[in-house]
């Protein structure tokens, strides 16, 4: 057991260890630059790299249309307002595409601004907004004028806030309250099961997974037992992978019970991973990348495992083989042990969220540099335009390499502690001695050798 | 950070997402493909067992084939080598057969020859013996044509008797 902490430990470390290693240098490259480029360029005043990057990795109620940034696919908003009462609705009404005229170019740009969605129902208005200066930032949130109490409320909040730094033209950000067109209204942050953009790739990953597999199965009761070819046969050798040499191979007489769910997790969060690598729109979801759906898995395999758990487990936990001290008067061990019972999945979630989300951060970063560079005129943006193509490109490969590793080591991983909770102290005993059976040959013979030596010393002393 | 804190509706959506994706999965789908693998493999394994099995049959009949080839062919020379022996036992035997009625008809032939050349003689001898009479008797009668000569031979008769 210690070993495979360390041995998670370890991966963790270096998964993440150079991810950040990488990130932090990108970052360090991109800051003098990117001061210096606002400090010269005017270009740079609207160009936020922090806001650009959360708002490729986080979710959306909309799906941008390839190439079109300010154009998005409606998606169904479901909500439920302060009152209780549900609301469904195209998230197109949360947004408009306002045409700007740059006074001094002459150029219109397009950009894209949050309305006020508002619905009747039973003579009542309800309002929605998706929020920009509040605390539940690209959100949806419910929004009501201000009461007479609010309004104190929030005048004594603005004043503090307002102590910190003198806040010229932007509106704080006031806890529980958002700003507006130039109002602060009270938020109330709904219940919210909106089809998000996330939420719609999650439904495209499962129907492409069922797909997948479905595809196999059909495949089959067709053609019985011939061996599928390309597409088909790379699946199949894909689930063979797990099947015969991850799952089977940690979980042994188990592996019935455990497979469907180890081998769906495997290949939903292997084309969750891939599916986040293109970039527009069948994918552009960030979806393993995002803390929520590996916390999900990471909370299925926790509950299975411990579900499943038997006797010896909880023994192993509650009443390890230490000496008596260690777990008697003070239960240390005990203390550990059910802390491991969270770290374990908690590892988990974290190992994959970090490592999707690190890849995407690094891309757009390397993205954005062409972008940054800009500012100092053509040729230094064309080498940047290279350079910045050349790293991405590798990064995406290397990418696609780690999509596949993690989605590999979080199903091992699974099956790891699955095993772990459900392996018989019996079996383990009886595994051990026969991974040995040499040594105690060994052991056999030596002792016979010796019977027979001491044999012989006695005969010669007979005979004195 | 937004990033950090998961968000309730993508963990509901996740969650369903997830389950309906295990449970279709888990009935129709993952089963069939183990088992179809499971059986794919069983089939490939006993296919190669057959083959090897194959072979050895194959590899023992053709042993076995060589083996009546070689008895066969043994038989044959034996035959052969029978069938030569007899032939010149035959011939020996056709010989020897021969060869006795040869001396049979020789043996034969030559009593004959022995019968008519005693005949012959005996005849020769009969003949001669006449002749000789003949002659003997021409031949007395001639010299005995005298007295002289007639006595002449009575006292040789005589004298020859006397002397006895």
């Amino acid at each position: 057991m210690a070993n495979t902490k360390l041995h998670m430990t370890k991966a963790f470390t270096t998964g993440i260890g150079y991810r950040l290693l990488a990130l932090v240098m990108t970052l360090l490259f991109i800051s003098p630059s990117y001061a210096n480029a606002s400090e010269t360029g005017k270009e740079g005043s609207d160009f936020d790299v922090k806001e650009i990057i959360f708002e490729h990795l986080g979710d959306g109620y909309g799906w941008e249309v390839p190439f079109a940034h300010v154009y998005r696919i409606p998606l169904p908003v479901i909500v439920r307002a302060e009152d209780g009462s549900w609301f469904c609705f195209s998230s197109a009404d949360l947004t408009e595409v306002e045409v700007v005229k740059d006074m001094e170019t002459g150029k219109e740009h397009k950009t894209l601004l949050p309305v006020i969605k508002s619905v009747n129902r039973n003579g009542k208005e309800y309002r929605f907004i998706i929020a920009h200066v509040s605390s539940h930032k690209d959100k949806l949130v419910e929004i009501f004028d201000l009461s007479a109490s609010d309004q104190k409320d929030l005048d004594a909040k603005l004043a503090e806030a307002g102590k910190g730094d003198a806040g010229e033209g932007a509106a704080p950000i006031v806890d529980g309250y958002v700003f507006f067109n130039g109002k602060y209204y009270r938020e109330y942050r709904p219940l919210d099961i909106s089809i998000t953009k996330n939420v719609a790739a999650l439904f495209i990953v499962v129907v492409l997974v069922t797909a997948m597999v479905m595809g196999l199965v059909n495949y089959y009761r067709r053609r019985g037992l011939r061996a599928p070819r390309k597409g088909m046969g790379f699946f199949e050798m894909l689930v063979g992978f797990i099947y015969y040499d991850t799952i089977k191979a940690t979980l042994g007489d188990k592996t019935r019970k455990f497979a469907p769910y180890l081998l769906t997790a495997f290949f939903f969060i292997l084309v969750m991973n891939l599916v986040g690598l293109i970039v527009i729109f069948p994918g552009g979801a960030n979806l393993t990348g995002n803390i929520a759906v590996t916390l999900v898995l990471a909370v299925c395999t926790f509950v299975v495992t411990n579900i499943t758990g038997n006797k010896h487990y909880w023994k192993e936990i509650f009443w390890p083989d230490v000496p008596l001290f260690l777990k008697f008067p003070l239960p240390i061990m005990q203390v550990i042990e059910v802390f491991g019972i969270f770290t374990k999945p908690a590892a988990l979630c974290v190992r994959l969220f970090a490592n999707m989300m690190g890849g995407h951060i690094i891309v757009i970063t390397l993205t954005l540099l062409i972008f940054i560079f800009a500012a100092f005129g053509a040729a230094v943006a064309g080498a940047a335009t290279v350079v910045s193509v050349l790293f991405s490109i590798f990064m995406l490969l290397l990418d696609v390499l780690v999509s596949f590793i993690q989605a590999y080591v979080f199903t091992l991983l699974s099956a790891l502690f699955i095993s772990m909770s459900n392996v018989h102290e019996e079996e383990h005993h009886a595994k051990e001695d026969k991974d040995n059976p040499t040594l105690e040959k060994k052991d056999e013979d030596e002792i016979a050798a010796d019977k027979a030596r001491l044999g012989e010393v006695a005969a010669e002393i007979d005979l004195k | 950070m937004e990033l950090f804190t998961p968000d309730f509706g993508l963990v509901f959506w996740m969650f369903i997402a997830f389950i309906i994706l295990f449970l279709i999965l888990a009935k129709w789908g993952w089963p069939v493909i183990i088992k179809m693998m499971d059986q794919r493999a069983g089939t490939i394994d006993q296919g190669v067992e057959d083959a090897r099995k194959a072979k050895d049959q194959l590899d023992n009949a053709r042993a076995e084939a060589q083996k009546y080839v070689k008895e066969a062919q043994a038989r044959q020379a034996e035959m052969l080598r029978e069938a030569a022996k007899m032939k010149s036992d035959i011939i020996e035997e056709a010989q020897a057969e021969a060869r006795k009625a040869a001396q049979k008809e020789m043996e034969a032939a030559r009593q004959a020859i022995e019968q008519a050349r005693k005949e012959a003689e005996l005849q020769f001898r009969n003949e001669v013996g006449r002749f000789s009479i003949d002659i003997a008797e021409k031949m007395v009668r001639t010299q005995l044509r005298s007295d002289k000569a007639q006595t002449e031979l009575v006292n040789k008769l005589l004298d020859e008797i006397e002397k006895n």
